[in-house]
């Protein structure tokens, strides 16, 4: 599935975008995995309560499923307006 | 409803004079500008807008659709735009039109109250001496979507 990044994350982690080949069956397995592969990725997930989390562009909470998932994306609060 | 969203400046006045002509049906008419503002010390350099391309459009959507089944409004306008911008740029707009004022007012800032913590846009602030800021999203905002 498309990984996505934005604004102060996709600063910290370095990317926009990546594919990522997984198992996880929820995002909190999902950020799981990709606290595990690098600081950045740890530091950026040190603290889900100052993230969201979009499934195939929909807004929903660390507890929802990504099975068949094409798209994730993790963002801070948004500030629109 | 129409709902762009666009990178180049808009022309506020001939978008609300386009939406508010030729109904003989809405009583009312509302707009909302929102405006680079600077820090008041004329430190602001330029805000950066980030959005996130494929989802901005539907959330807008879902959230006029939405505007559009509490109240009894005739039409929805919103524009936000994404890039960079200097302070006094027009950001964004929203427009409704309604048979009787409340309902405009109403949605409106129904509209606004989403739009602030719900549609994924990113503002980043790019100061004079160089430094830049993520703006935080403000608990108001989150508070203010519990009043709907």
């Amino acid at each position: 599935m498309d990984v996505l990044y934005f604004a102060w994350v996709r600063e910290r982690i370095g990317l926009p975008k990546e594919t990522v080949t997984t198992d996880a069956e929820t995002v909190a397995d999902l950020v799981t995995e990709l606290r595990a592969r690098e600081d950045r990725y740890d530091l950026a997930f040190s603290d889900l309560s100052a993230l969201r989390v979009a499934v195939d562009q929909e807004l929903t909470d660390f507890d929802a499923s990504i099975k068949g998932a094409r798209e994730v994306a993790f963002f801070p609060p948004m500030t629109g307006g | 409803m129409r709902i762009v969203v666009q990178e180049p400046p808009f022309d506020f006045g001939a978008e609300a004079e386009a939406f508010a002509s030729g109904r003989h049906d809405m009583g009312a008419v509302v707009t909302f500008t929102g405006v680079v503002r600077d820090f008041g010390n004329g430190g602001l350099d330029a805000m950066e807008i980030e959005h996130y391309p494929g989802m901005t459009q539907k959330a807008l959507e879902g959230i006029a659709a939405e505007a559009v089944s509490r109240w009894s409004l005739g039409d929805v306008l919103v524009i936000h735009r994404y890039g960079r911008m200097e302070p006094g740029e027009k950001i964004m707009m929203v427009a409704t039109a309604a048979p009787h004022r409340k309902d405009a007012f109403e949605a409106a800032e129904y509209l606004m109250d989403y739009l602030k913590s719900r549609a994924p846009f990113w503002k980043k602030e790019h100061a004079t001496t160089g430094e830049t800021n993520w703006v935080a999203a403000k608990d108001e905002d989150e508070d203010a979507l519990t009043r709907w």
